[in-house]
């Protein structure tokens, strides 16, 4: 969507491709990202910072993993679930996983109807999107009821090193607030599409700036990088 | 058809973003208090630095008071002295120099020296001083809470941190801090990607970054720093508060304490050890960047000769700050951690006096053969470069392992890094402080109290920080409220120490008369005009002085040359202000 004219930001002028085309932008004045309006470009930058949040979050999990001298428990028995009169491993993760992966994709379908300016098409795969965050919301929601009820507690487990509980609580609860965060912004959204809010350029209540489609394609930006964040919590603490 | 406009005018590109709308205040509330005026955020935050500051500046009195005096005054008693460390430790690192930095000048600089109207995004900068202001609001609140502040020293290293044993520990003082800290974090968070974004997208038309002042690579290279630095305290931060309060372990061993075993199991306090300073050390130039970049604007101004070697300054900022990034653990040298480590990161950390000793020679470089003007700004910007290489050649003692595993933990540590993250960018603050008084309040600071103030502090720095130094040599432990036992040894540090206490005390005196003048210029200062300096860059070209809401009035600027145009060879005067197109138009502005 680089060439959008939304926001008033102008679509890129001729310049150079390749290469050169990044020194020139860099070189140029006003802008370094000739693309992007300022709303996209500090969400790109919020998700680096983000991004490092995450990163050290896993690597104090990582270590206190590699350097605990009591066995870890083992996460595909933790995590099965009773069905059909078998333990099946990980089978709760891998429909969430499905899940957020899917919301992914009808949040991209949203960003592309936003930008035609199909109103119905987008709210109703934002909804979608919200709908399918919660749901994984949900489900977190039981995973963790589950194994509390089974007496995994940040401070212990009945199976082996008390950090297990302690980074499983601390990361899941992390990346499942910013997932809640963002069903809560999606409904936002989702609301001043339907409103017609972006087609008149009302004004945001607290902001006082006029908005408009691209805070769809923003928002878009957030709940990708929520999801693929996940798919690493879910390498490195499901599947190691 | 012959073009009459100027080439250069010609030559740059049209505007590619409009008009930033601006949010026009209606009343007083929403002009001065809850603005979003980036001019006026900036005097909040600086305002609000400088109280939390003025109370660590008491602590470190107190404390010099036991140093010196040991045993005379009762009410400093161990834990006392403890939570006097600890507190003026955070505050002076965090909440007075980063906030004051970056959210003080940076919030006032940023906008004007790029010619925007303001930062991107208002709203978001005002909350983001309501965080800090409400970070601070509670860390002021455990010097009140039951248990006083925490006394774990500023790196509040784990298990001690949050043991009963260490004031604050078992009680509010810990979980204050942390929480403080947290809040500070989401705060900074919000002005940061401000000054990020606003450098890199919201700059005028023929402002390309290679015009840019220094100042602003400055600022702009830190945030960037803060923003990927930040998180790891603020995890660390989060790991301690589950560790304290929730009975994690991420960072407690096992342990017997008062001959009972503890809860706790399994954890690693190396680990905070990383994560701290991971955050700690690119702290250290999230501190020194800017005032890199303040300096190298000061002493162009004021010796009326362009920077020496402009882009190798640029490129020796961002190597800097990504060199900085990689060597954390030289922070770590005796807490046991793999000795191959060691020599990884002592090889960093030498590389990085590379990069700074080009500045600092660039800096001399740009004096040598100058029209020097002593001016007061001057004066603190010559300070800085002797204390930054005095401090900055300790470090190079310390970044060896061997020499640093003898003199690590004594006060000789202290003594170096006052020199070098302390006195040092204080002395650019007041320099900057001196230097933009008039275009903040359209007065100067009165210049003789400014002379009084500058050498007791630059002399009284050096009487406190150089005997330090000795007294570390001998072998006096940082940390200790008194020597006890190792009493044999202090003839001559008790002396010293006695010294160094008187000195302390005056020096914190004289920044009385400072504070006296800041707000006596604001009424009885001499007229400053728009632009007393004969500066070139932006902000002194504003159309009124102060410059109003959105800076510029019904144009911004138009940029057609960097901003270290002095005593150039044929022009009308020496100085050609940034947006002025000579010899197109050959404009000698008197604006």
């Amino acid at each position: 969507m680089g060439e959008t004219t939304l926001n008033g930001f102008g679509a890129k002028p001729a310049r150079p491709s390749g290469i050169r085309g990044v020194a020139a932008d860099w070189a140029s004045d006003q802008r370094a990202f000739k693309s992007a309006s300022w709303g996209k470009a500090m969400m790109w930058i919020f998700l680096l910072s983000d991004t490092f949040i995450f990163s050290c979050f896993l690597l104090a999990y990582m270590t206190a993993r590699s350097s605990t001298t009591v066995p870890w428990p083992n996460a595909s028995e933790v995590f099965a679930l009773h069905m059909f009169g078998a333990d099946i491993p990980l089978i709760l993760i891998a429909i969430m996983t499905f899940v957020l992966i899917s919301s992914s994709g009808t949040m991209a379908m949203a960003v592309n109807f936003a930008y035609r300016k199909n109103k119905g098409a987008t709210v109703a795969l934002l909804l979608a999107t919200a709908a399918l965050g919660a749901t994984f919301v949900g489900m977190q929601a039981f995973e963790w009821t589950k194994l509390i009820t089974e007496g995994v507690r940040p401070w212990g487990n009945p199976w082996g090193a008390p950090q297990f509980g302690a980074t499983f609580f601390m990361i899941t609860g992390f990346h499942g607030t910013h997932v809640s965060f963002g069903v809560l912004f999606l409904l936002i959204v989702a609301r001043k599409v339907w409103r017609g809010e972006y087609d008149r350029g009302d004004r945001g209540f607290f902001t006082s700036r006029p908005g408009d489609y691209e805070h769809v394609e923003t928002m878009g930006l957030y709940w990708h990088f929520v999801d693929l964040v996940w798919v690493f919590i879910f390498a490195f603490f499901y599947l190691w | 058809m012959v073009d009459a406009t100027p080439r250069m005018e010609r030559d740059i590109p049209p505007a590619e973003v409009p008009e930033l709308e601006l949010y026009h205040p209606k009343s007083w509330w929403t002009t001065y208090v809850f603005s979003q005026d980036a001019k006026v955020i900036a005097i909040q935050y600086s305002g609000t630095a400088v109280a939390i500051g003025l109370v660590a500046l008491v602590l470190s009195w107190l404390m010099r008071l036991q140093l010196g005096f040991p045993g005379t005054f009762s009410f400093i008693t161990p834990e006392a002295y403890y939570q006097f460390i600890t507190m003026h430790g955070m505050i002076m690192v965090i909440y007075l120099l980063t906030a004051l930095f970056l959210g003080g000048f940076g919030n006032y600089l940023i906008p004007l020296m790029v010619g925007a109207r303001d930062m991107v995004f208002p709203y978001v900068n005002m909350l983001s001083f309501w965080i800090y202001l409400l970070a601070v609001l509670v860390l002021a609140a455990s010097f009140f809470a039951p248990g006083g502040p925490t006394g774990a020293g500023w790196t509040l290293y784990p298990p001690q941190a949050i043991l009963g044993g260490t004031p604050g520990g078992q009680s509010w003082g810990i979980i204050l801090m942390l929480v403080s800290l947290i809040l500070f974090i989401i705060g900074f968070t919000m002005g940061g990607l401000n000054y990020a974004v606003t450098v890199i997208q919201g700059r005028t038309r023929g402002m390309t970054l290679m015009r840019m002042p220094l100042t602003v690579w400055g600022i702009f290279t830190a945030t960037v720093m803060a923003l990927l630095a930040f998180p790891a305290l603020f995890v660390a931060c989060v790991m301690m508060l589950f560790d304290r309060v929730l009975g994690t372990s991420f960072f407690m061993p096992a342990l017997v304490e008062m001959g009972e075993q503890l809860s706790y199991g399994g954890g690693s306090p190396i680990l905070f050890q990383h994560l701290f300073w991971f955050f700690g050390h690119p702290e250290v130039y999230i501190v020194a960047l800017p005032a890199f970049g303040i300096v190298s604007d000061l002493i162009s101004t004021h010796a009326r000769k362009n920077i020496f070697g402009y882009r190798m300054m640029v490129w020796a900022i961002v190597i800097i700050g990504a060199l900085s990034f990689i060597v954390w653990a030289h922070h770590m040298y005796v807490s046991g951690m793999h000795p191959w480590f060691g020599f990884f990161f002592a090889t960093t950390t030498l590389i990085i006096a590379v990069p700074t000793a080009i500045k600092v020679y660039n800096w001399v470089l740009t004096l040598w053969r100058g029209d020097i003007h002593l001016t007061v700004p001057m004066l603190f910007a010559l300070a800085f470069i002797v204390t930054f290489v005095n401090g900055g050649l300790t470090g190079l003692f310390l970044g060896n392992v061997v020499v640093d595993v003898p003199l690590s933990d004594t006060m000789f540590v202290v003594a170096h890094f006052h020199m070098v993250m302390g006195v040092a960018p204080i002395m650019v603050i007041f320099g900057a402080i001196y230097h933009w008084y008039p275009k903040i309040t359209g007065r100067m600071l009165e210049d003789w109290m400014g002379k009084f103030h500058f050498w007791v502090t630059f002399v009284g720095a050096y009487a406190i920080f150089f005997p330090m130094h000795y007294v570390g040599l001998v072998g006096v432990p940082r940390r200790y409220p008194e020597m006890g036992e190792a009493a044999f040894m202090t003839a001559p540090v008790d002396n010293l120490n006695a010294f160094i206490s008187v000195a302390a005390l005056v020096v914190g005196f004289a920044q009385m008369v400072f504070l006296f003048n800041l707000v006596w210029s604001l009424r009885f200062g001499k007229e400053a005009g728009p632009n007393p300096w004969r500066a070139t860059s932006l902000e002194w070209q504003t159309p009124t002085t102060p410059p109003p809401h959105g800076n510029w009035g019904d144009e911004r600027p138009v940029v057609y040359r960097w901003a270290y145009d002095y005593s150039v060879p044929g022009a009308p005067e020496d100085f050609i202000p940034q947006n002025d197109p000579w010899p197109d138009k050959p404009a000698t502005r008197a604006a």
